[in-house]
């Protein structure tokens, strides 16, 4: 599929957060959005997901299919999502009956991320880091080509790091696309940087 | 010695000894209390054989009231010395104090059909039962609502105090209430009038009930204990994931 | 589509049971309710048993109210609800859903449990049943309404209150219906549970159109 954003411009509570950004994103391709505190990289996440509107400007996705854009894409945002009092396993099956087009089982998803064996812990138990794996591993539970990661790399260690950056690369050999807002440089190779909120 | 007894580990080794024996006592207490009630005791002239729903409606009003003592004690345990064993026991007695009063209440209410002609009168006695019932499943509500035990403890220890404070003029109030309007309260069950020969089954269900909430009380608090082994061992669980990952 | 109905609603059911909140907290203010009523109007059977359907439906509604501050709150707050925005199912699915599993975790209970409430208000063995029956029929439209509030004041801090002042006059008709179907001695009274499933199922689809629309607005 292919991602093209056009002059998107958002207000936020009276401030201007976004100011014309436009930007391209074909198959195979990282957009790391980077910039300091507010400078809008959470919001430009949450126009392109469909969950907040832009005053200007257009989001437009071909290529996929019958489907819409909210319906091609994954989110993984600050907030996870996830049920304290279910299994991470039970998570992430509901995630994928969610989701529809399911992909690889809850289990192997979490041995993915370096977390085998979680499956029958309630995520209540977990630590904050092991449940920003658990919220990842739900990209791989259902195959949606567009990936939205706010801070994906947020209570990581270098290790699950590590795994982070093997998982994406295979979804951009794949044809897929990610766009990710970060502080820290993604642990990829060849991302393009747009970055927001410059004079 | 008391302080001993209170860890936890020493704890589960002596009531794992004592509650077999302790359970046994209650059952055969019951065989001879339950054969005294049916059996061996006249019916009442007034109420006939009705009475005899008494020999399990009274034992199972003085354990609602026993258990909620023993939360209050433990309560006070919790907040003064802050022992583990005091928060356990507080929530062991919680939900089988609610069950003797739940038990209480339908016997009372079974009792009562035949005696004023409808399962349920706004009699005094009956009514205080009923608001016990309901702080009790206020009190278990609390203890769900809170997911770590140690803070969950201390919200119901206060909870549990208060209570306790306000346990007599809930009681005093529901009779001037009662009085106010002349409720249809005529019976009166128990009092010091009452024949040896109903005393006799009454005093030995009373024992082997207190005999068998004993047991059940020391079982819930091995369970307890044991829950929060587990709780303690999944978190360790989550940990080695850490470790095995990295 | 009915795979993710199903997803949802046994989803919401675990976690009801394993959290426990809603449904035993409606059980017991449910039965607060109808204790508090004979002390402000004295222990009168007579009176009770004639008033008894009305202090059922009127507790019914209070405890309804009481779990619709978190139905969408909690999915609000934790990014779940952005989950269900992005599937494919559409937005209305997602709330009949889970007002189904919300109505099957506290009005359902309420419902089967208020026989044994109704011995307290002196309720006749035919008043028993058609009380049963009404708040059967009745409570699903009682959930499905609070649902619009509760979705309306989804992203809204401290919204609990205000829910309950949203949604308390859309109940009315319900109440009123309600109380006409569970009187054994009303004439009209097969009517009026006509009337009640038929309210039943209009806010239903009221509730799914509106909530979902409220729910949406609220993404931004």
């Amino acid at each position: 599929m292919q991602l093209e954003a056009d002059r998107l411009t958002c207000h936020r509570a009276g401030r201007r957060v976004l100011t014309d950004v436009s930007f391209a994103l074909g198959p195979g391709e990282a957009l790391a959005v980077t910039g300091r505190n507010g400078a809008g990289k959470s919001t430009l996440i949450g126009i392109v997901a469909g969950l907040i509107r832009a005053d200007a400007g257009s989001v437009r996705a071909t290529g996929t299919g019958e489907r819409t854009l909210p319906e091609s894409l994954h989110l993984v945002a600050h907030r996870d999502a996830l049920k304290a009092s279910l299994t991470a396993a039970e998570n992430l099956a509901f995630a994928a009956a969610l989701l529809g087009s399911a992909a690889l089982a809850p289990d192997d998803a979490l041995r993915r991320v370096g977390l085998p064996g979680a499956g029958a812990l309630p995520v209540g138990y977990l630590s904050a880091g092991q449940r920003r794996r658990v919220a990842l591993a739900r990209l791989l539970v259902a195959r949606r080509p567009l990936w939205l990661l706010d801070e994906p790399m947020t209570a990581l260690d270098a290790a699950a790091q590590d795994l982070l950056g093997g998982i994406m690369a295979e979804h951009l050999a794949g044809g897929g696309l990610i766009l990710a807002a970060t502080h820290a440089p993604l642990p990829l190779d060849g991302t393009r940087e747009l970055r927001l909120g410059a004079p | 010695m008391l302080t001993r007894l209170a860890n936890p580990g020493f704890f589960m080794r002596v009531s794992g000894l004592a509650l077999a024996p302790l359970a046994a006592a209650a059952a055969l207490l019951f065989a001879l209390g339950l054969y005294l009630a049916f059996f061996a005791s006249p019916a009442d002239y007034q109420q006939g054989e009705t009475v005899r729903i008494m020999y399990i409606h009274v034992p199972a009003a003085w354990l609602a009231l026993f258990f909620y003592s023993i939360m209050a004690v433990s309560a006070l345990g919790t907040l003064v010395w802050r022992h583990p064993l005091a928060d356990v026991s507080q929530r062991a007695a919680a939900p089988i104090g609610a069950a003797f009063t739940l038990v209480c209440l339908v016997t009372g209410s079974l009792w009562g059909k035949p005696m004023w002609g409808t399962y349920w009168v706004w009699d005094a006695r009956l009514t205080s039962v009923l608001v016990l019932f309901l702080m009790y499943c206020g009190v278990l509500a609390l203890w769900r609502a809170v997911d770590d035990p140690g803070r969950a403890a201390r919200a119901v220890a206060v909870l549990t105090l208060v209570g306790a404070v306000n346990i007599p003029i809930v009681k005093y109030s529901v009779e001037w209430w009662s009085t106010l309007h002349q409720g249809p309260s005529v019976f009166r069950m128990g009092g010091p009038t009452i024949d040896p020969s109903m005393l006799r089954p009454l005093l030995v269900m009373a024992l082997a009930f207190t005999l068998f909430g004993t047991a059940l009380h020391l079982a819930g608090m091995r369970t307890e204990i044991l829950r929060r082994r587990v709780r303690s061992l999944t978190l360790l669980q989550a940990e080695r994931l850490e470790r095995a990952a990295a | 589509m009915m795979r993710v109905f199903a997803a949802l609603v046994r989803r919401d059911l675990a976690i009801a049971v394993r959290v426990g909140g809603a449904g035993g907290l409606g059980l017991v203010f449910f039965l607060m309710v109808v204790t508090l009523i004979p002390f402000a109007l004295g222990p009168d059977l007579n009176l009770l048993s004639r008033i008894g359907p009305a202090v059922l439906w009127i507790a019914g509604v209070l405890a309804t109210l009481i779990g619709l501050d978190r139905l969408f709150q909690a999915d609000e707050e934790d990014g779940s609800l952005d989950l269900m925005r992005l599937s494919p199912a559409p937005l209305e699915l997602v709330v009949l859903a889970k007002c189904v599993a919300h109505w099957l975790a506290t009005g359902l209970p309420l419902a089967l449990a208020s026989p044994l409430f109704g011995l307290l208000v002196a309720l006749e063995p035919a008043a028993l049943g058609r009380t049963a029956l009404s708040l059967l029929i009745g409570t699903p439209a009682l959930a499905f309404t609070g649902a619009v509030g509760a979705a309306l004041a989804a992203s809204i801090r401290r919204g609990g209150l205000l829910i309950a002042i949203l949604v308390v006059p859309l109940m009315v008709p319900v109440l009123i219906f309600g109380v006409a179907a569970a009187d054994p001695a009303n004439a009209g009274r097969d009517q009026a549970l006509t009337i009640l499933l038929a309210l039943t199922l209009a806010s239903g689809a009221v509730a799914a159109i509106g909530a979902a629309a409220a729910l949406r607005g609220g993404g931004q």
